[in-house]
């Protein structure tokens, strides 16, 4: 699904260089998390991956499905199926929440070349979905973010990414600003979308999402590389004896 | 005081073409003093205070700079508004193309039959909201209006208007030199809206006076535009009474160069206006707003929004003051004016005034210009959004407050909806 291959990147406006070859495959169906130290380049990834500017691509590569994305607008990565889940959801002032969701669904659907949604089958569908994740009528009508509290931004970003229906799901830090039970909503939410044609890539600093959205593939990254891979249980060694003891194990 | 040598040549080119209308009446002390007051002030100058930021030659200048008409005429704005229309072409009113003027609490008339009809209180009203206007700021070109203009409406609600009256502008003739004036008289406790849409002429003058009595409530909305080659000059001089309501909402098209004041007295305890703008420019275009609201009396609450979205070259003007006279109290003033500048040519020029006397009072203003939200634009570009329509989206985002200042929801989508044409037909450019 998603094919990252020595991965080289930059800021754009100085020499800072972030990743240093990061090499990583997510398979459909399958959950990889990310997991990594402040400053590692985990959300310089997801940026990256993204599309959003201010990065430079020194060398490498990543596609998704075999088509190289490293080329492609933020919006043709959407529309081949990418979606980042923010770690911090950008607030728009002035433009209703389903107003924003109905532009999306309706662009990605015209950029694929099908029929766009009618506004009550829209209405139908965003309900249910909203439901599901206790996002109330209030929530669809109010600006884009604004004044949401943290646990209703990241709620709106999966009601985002349950409408969108991606192949390929890249989580930011969704767990941070969350107390345990907005976090169990949010986990179920993404859990709900876990199907056998669709990849996830979570990023976190903390093992404690990954008891609710179980990984099949735990990474580590540290300095911009990815230091270790291994299963489930890698998490709960990161958790015991932090990063520290891993980049020991590894130099 | 004699005026100074530009000044009195300018005037005199302007005025050498012109006759006062032959009046017999009242008006036409109203068109003599009018014109007296234009003599002791002269036409407005580029070192003028207020003509610092807008170019007044071509609004002074005796001959008209042709405007091509625009070839693809919209349908009116407020089409789907159940309202009556009055239709002036190049300024003149067009009856056969009008409806029928009878409207259930307003009486509707013709400036022209004034004098003819004897109609009291349009003649006690006429040019003296625009003589109070002229202090402490001279609006020269308002008061030139008073002295020509031989056609517009005056108004008179006695109830509560059955309709909004909608004055349809056509532009026929590529050199037509418009002077229209409205009176509007709001009883107290009626209740009228007007509307105005559509290119009115190659050259533009236009005075609106409304008098809102006590407990009367009076709104504005207006879509200028989109004729690229207009100039034109419009004042709305507005008095208000004692908890009444005036509420006028201006959105701008396109226009070489457009200077819309308005000038409000709050006149009684209690009272409220609103003044907001709206207006989006794509390369030869100058919007200018200047507004001058004075609190003369306890309580009242004044708003002033504006938002310019500027590209291309294109050039926003806002003059805004809030004056609170001595006594005023428990004032609660407010002005916003922000620009969106899409690109590094388009420029944003804001002159903010407060001038208070009152101690207890309540006054905030602010100003910004900006660019796009580079956040905001890649969170809906990261969505799929593609990146013409999210910057459409941010700019309606940003144009929404002055939108809200309308009331009425059916007449604030009329106005979204060709906002959005504008900006889907600058997409296909």
């Amino acid at each position: 699904m998603l094919e990252i291959k020595n991965l080289h990147v930059k800021l754009e406006e100085e020499d800072k260089v972030i990743l240093k070859g990061v090499d990583l495959t997510v398979e459909a169906g399958k959950v990889h998390a990310i997991m990594g130290p402040n400053g590692s380049g985990k959300s310089t990834l997801s940026y990256v991956l993204s599309g959003r500017d201010g990065y430079e691509v020194t060398e490498g590569s990543a596609t998704l499905g075999g088509e190289d994305i490293l080329d492609m607008e933020p919006e043709e990565r959407a529309a081949a199926g990418l979606f980042l889940a923010f770690q911090y959801p950008v607030e728009i002032p002035g433009v209703g929440n389903m107003t924003f969701l109905r532009t999306a669904v309706n662009a990605q659907r015209k950029a694929r070349g099908e029929e766009e949604l009618s506004a009550a089958d829209f209405l139908k569908v965003v309900r249910e979905k909203a439901k599901a994740l206790e996002i109330d009528a209030n929530m669809l009508k109010r600006p884009v973010n604004v004044g949401f509290s943290g646990g209703e931004k990241k709620r709106n970003e999966i009601l985002q990414m349950a409408m969108l229906e991606p192949k390929m799901c890249i989580l930011d830090e969704t767990d941070s600003g969350l107390d345990v039970d907005a976090m169990k909503l949010v986990a179920d939410g993404v859990n709900a979308l876990r199907d056998e044609g669709r990849g996830f890539l979570v990023i976190t600093h903390y093992q404690r999402l990954l008891d609710h959205i179980k990984p099949d593939v735990v990474h580590i990254l540290s300095d911009g590389r990815i230091i270790k891979t291994g299963g489930p249980e890698l998490a709960l060694e990161v958790e015991n004896n932090g990063y520290a003891g891993l980049k020991a194990e590894v130099a | 005081m004699a005026l100074p040598q530009p000044k009195t040549d300018t005037l005199a080119a302007r005025l050498s073409g012109l006759d006062l209308p032959g009046d017999s009446g009242c008006l036409k002390v109203a068109r003599e003093d009018a014109l007296a007051r234009l003599q002791a002030t002269g036409l407005p100058a580029r070192r003028d205070e207020y003509w610092k930021y807008t170019r007044p030659e071509t609004l002074t200048a005796p001959e008209v700079v042709p405007a091509a008409l625009l070839s693809d005429r919209d349908t009116p704005v407020f089409d789907d508004i159940d309202r009556v229309r009055v239709v002036f072409v190049d300024g003149v009113f067009d009856a056969e193309a009008s409806d029928d003027l009878t409207l259930a609490g307003v009486t509707i008339e013709r400036l022209a039959d004034v004098d003819a009809r004897d109609i009291h209180w349009a003649k006690d009203l006429y040019g003296v909201l625009e003589t109070r206007g002229q202090t402490p700021v001279s609006r020269p070109l308002a008061a030139l209006n008073t002295a020509f203009a031989t056609d517009g409406l005056v108004i008179h609600a006695t109830g509560k208007a059955a309709r909004p009256v909608a004055f349809e502008y056509l532009h026929r003739n590529e050199t037509s030199d418009a002077h229209l004036h409205h009176v509007i008289k709001v009883d107290s406790g009626a209740d009228v809206t007007v509307l105005e849409d559509g290119p009115a002429a190659a050259r533009f003058n236009k005075v609106m006076e409304v008098d809102v009595a006590s407990g009367g409530t009076f709104h504005h909305v207006r879509a200028q535009g989109r004729d690229h080659e207009r100039r034109a000059a419009t004042h709305i001089f507005a008095r208000l009474g004692e908890g009444s309501v005036f509420k006028t909402f201006t959105l701008t098209m396109n226009g070489v160069l457009t200077r819309n004041d308005c000038v409000v007295e709050l006149t009684g305890d209690n009272a409220v206006a609103h003044v907001a703008g709206a207006c989006v420019g794509d390369g030869d275009f100058h919007h200018d707003d200047t507004v001058f609201i004075t609190h003369d009396a306890v309580a009242c609450e004044s708003r002033q929004v504006f938002k310019k979205v500027l590209r291309n070259g294109a050039t926003g003007v806002f003059q805004g003051k809030i004056l609170v006279k001595q006594g005023a109290q428990k004032t609660d003033g407010y002005q916003i004016s922000q620009s969106l500048l899409l690109d590094d040519d388009s420029q944003f020029l804001a002159k903010p005034e407060l001038e208070i006397y009152a101690d207890d009072v309540a006054c905030s203003h602010g100003s910004t210009s900006g660019a796009i939200d580079e956040e905001g634009l890649f969170y809906l570009r990261s969505r799929g959004v593609p990146e013409s329509e999210a910057t459409d989206l941010m700019t309606l985002a940003f144009l929404a407050e002055a939108i809200e200042e309308i009331e009425d929801q059916a007449l604030a989508d009329d106005i979204l909806e060709r906002l959005q044409a504008w900006m889907a037909r600058r997409r296909r450019d």
